[in-house]
């Protein structure tokens, strides 16, 4: 353990260090590399990979029922005919924004302490985009027919409809995918040439071979490296904003009381990266535990995406603060009634619950012994992670259930299909979570060994720059 | 150490990238091509029908109007289909033993209708009605082509939205006097878009492009 056992100060400095004592170029590379080259799968690995995996059946299940009968089992109806799946699409793409905040954004604020989480974030980012980009398309009712979404020139001629938001969050999201990807991917390059290199085994090697897109490592590689991965950066860090920004209009460009307000894209946007960060805390403290990465995701880092959480959350409540506050400003009725049904009404348990895990829990993080503390950590941030997913079913659920017209109103439930594909989307997102920590290095080897402190790192052994 | 790729894959992995380019645009382009082409649309493909009918001859002919047979298509959404009996006017006298016309007289005496194979086929959320396209000056021609000269029947249009569209769209360019909708080989005048503006407004021909004129 890095941090110091000095008890009058507990908070580590600043100048803590990112990285463990003794580390140099090559035990660096040795240990990430190891996760991934070593022969034995671990059992606990293998475990948690079978957890997942029946997860991902049932999704398997879920989605089988859904093509065979029809959205009807997801218990939508009118005026709710946004229920679970939109709530889970928001929550998901709502974490998938840490990964190019993380990356991107703190990349170009040089802050250093991003290296050994944003591989790992990035990945994140990923596996949640895919899980959000799922719950739409099952919702479209006939999703074999999803390409409509896209102008393509087809033989109907006709074309999506621009001016609706939900036309713009089909741009919003595929793009990000697809830059979140590609920034992933060249960001892993060099990775794949180490892992490339040291495998003993042909049938790796051309496969990280292949992946590794011919790395050698020279000057000129790195040149080239790191103009595109700045670049890729610049067009990333717009994207941490728009995205969450297009999802919000979906909901703001409509006019049901509860979802037409101006504060929605800083808000969502804010909300994002809180449930964002939290996510990251909730994987990266139990896998650095059974990994024994202490020594690389220290607790200066988790001290730092305590304090992100803090600050977001700040904002989020900011955001609940005024969503009320407007509500009996500006008097209308409609949205004066909406607020009060929020607080007193069917759904009041959402929302009390919700402010308790989005407000209230993440003070706590004002204190250092708190942030600290690795499980009371680990707690807070799965306590985030609820509060964040009961604020978009308040925003979804309980706006569309009382809106203009009393002779409409009516109360929504999920059913059982509805449970079955969200905690089968936590499947797939743990599936490919567990397979990217087998195959794939989780820290970026050569960032963090620009960690290193470099009176102690010996000129040899740099990994990929012997072999080709 | 021994090289884990051979040379080759130099020139592989350049192509790759290459290629991926244009095999991406290569499969629109051809899905394009082939979602318009005769194998999705059955353009100008003859149908096989339980008997050989002519349009050719008994229009060009005989000289036979379209509404001797399809007699509702000016009152109704269908065209109408002629009953046996129609076919049985002329040929329980004339070709009364031609083996040909055998499914005919069966289906006179047993009294079952003959089963044609449809030509002309839309899909059940697509409402069409025969009788308003023939009293906006629409000619029977501008869809089903020259029917005078097939021997069998074949379309002549893709059916696609995107070709009732370009119609519904451009209606000047199609429409022509009342009196010519029967009219087999009528071709449009040189100055065709001024008489279809004339007629549109004549005929108040209206451009409906709403999803619902359609899809109710």
């Amino acid at each position: 353990m890095s941090s110091p056992s000095f008890n009058q100060n507990p908070t580590p400095e600043p100048e803590a260090p990112l990285i463990g004592f003794g580390y140099n170029y090559a035990t660096v590379t040795d240990k990430i590399s190891a996760i991934v080259l070593s022969k034995r799968t671990p059992r606990t690995w293998l475990v948690g990979f079978a957890i997942a995996f029946a997860l991902l059946m049932v999704l398997m299940l879920a989605i089988g029922k859904l093509l065979f009968v029809g959205v009807g089992v997801w218990g939508i109806q009118i005026p709710v005919g946004w229920g679970w799946a939109i709530v889970n699409f928001v929550w998901w793409v709502g974490i998938a924004h840490a990964g190019t905040l993380i990356s991107a954004i703190l990349l170009l604020l040089h802050q250093e302490w991003r290296t050994s989480i944003n591989r790992f974030a990035e990945a994140m980012t990923l596996f949640a985009v895919a899980c959000a980009g799922m719950f739409p398309l099952l919702h479209l009712g006939r999703p074999w027919l999803f390409y409509w979404l896209f102008p393509y020139p087809n033989t109907m001629n006709v074309w999506p409809q621009f001016r609706s938001p939900l036309i713009w969050d089909v741009f919003a999201v595929s793009t990000y995918a697809t830059v979140s990807l590609i920034f992933w991917y060249v960001g892993l390059i060099p990775d794949l040439a180490t892992i490339r290199d040291r495998s003993k085994k042909t049938l790796s090697q051309k496969i990280y071979g292949i992946f590794a897109m011919g790395w050698r490592g020279s000057a000129k590689h790195w040149k080239r490296y790191e103009t595109a991965y700045l670049l890729l950066a610049g067009l990333a860090t717009p994207l941490v904003v728009s995205v969450h920004s297009v999802v919000s209009f979906d909901f703001a460009v409509g006019i049901v009381p509860g979802w037409h307000s101006a504060i929605f894209p800083p808000y969502f946007v804010a909300g994002a990266i809180f449930s964002g960060f939290a996510m990251v805390l909730t994987i990266s403290i139990p896998v650095r535990k059974f990994y024994g990465l202490e020594d690389f995701i220290t607790e200066r880092h988790l001290n730092n995406m305590a304090k992100v959480l803090l600050a977001t959350g700040l904002i989020v409540a900011y955001g609940y603060l005024m969503e009320t506050f407007m509500a009996f400003y500006a008097g209308g009725r409609f949205d004066k009634y909406m607020i009060m049904d929020r607080m007193t009404g069917h759904y009041m348990n959402f929302y009390w619950i919700l402010l308790t895990c989005n407000v209230v829990v993440p003070q706590f993080l004002w204190i250092p012994k708190i942030r600290n503390n690795v499980w009371v950590l680990w707690v807070i941030s799965i306590l985030v992670n609820v509060g964040m997913w009961l604020e978009r079913y308040v925003i979804v659920v309980q706006s569309l259930a009382r809106d203009f017209v009393p002779s409409s109103w009516r109360n929504y439930t999920g059913t059982h299909w509805d449970v079955a594909t969200f905690l089968g989307s936590i499947g797939l997102f743990l599936t490919l979570l567990f397979l990217f920590l087998r195959y794939v290095p989780m820290i970026s080897i050569f960032e963090l060994r620009g960690l290193v402190p470099k009176g102690d790192a010996p000129a040899a052994s740099t990994g990929a720059s012997q072999r080709g | 150490m021994a090289q884990i790729f051979h040379r080759s894959t130099n020139v592989l992995s350049r192509l790759s990238i290459f290629g991926f380019v244009f095999i991406l645009a290569g499969i629109v382009w051809i899905a394009y091509i082939v979602n318009r082409s005769p194998y999705i649309t059955e353009v100008g493909m003859a149908q096989v029908q339980p008997v050989p009918f002519s349009h050719k001859h008994h229009v060009s002919g005989l000289g036979l109007d379209c509404r001797f047979c399809h007699t509702s298509v000016e009152t109704s959404a269908f065209a109408g289909m002629p009953p046996t009996e129609t076919c049985m006017t002329c040929h329980s006298q004339i070709w009364s033993d031609s083996p040909m016309l055998e499914p005919v007289r069966e289906s006179y005496r047993s009294n079952q209708s003959i089963e044609w194979n449809r030509v002309y086929q839309l899909p059940g959320y697509v409402y069409f009605d025969h009788s308003i396209h023939i009293n906006k000056g629409i000619g029977c021609s501008t869809c089903h082509g020259r029917v005078d000269q097939m021997p069998l029947m074949w379309r002549a249009s893709p059916m696609q939205m995107e070709w009732c569209l370009n119609c519904h769209r451009n209606v000047e360019q199609y429409v022509r006097p009342r009196a010519a909708v029967y009219q087999m080989d009528y071709q449009p005048p040189k100055d065709q878009v001024a008489l279809g503006e004339k007629l549109v407004k004549e005929y108040k021909v209206q451009k409906l492009t709403d999803c619902y004129t359609c899809h109710r």
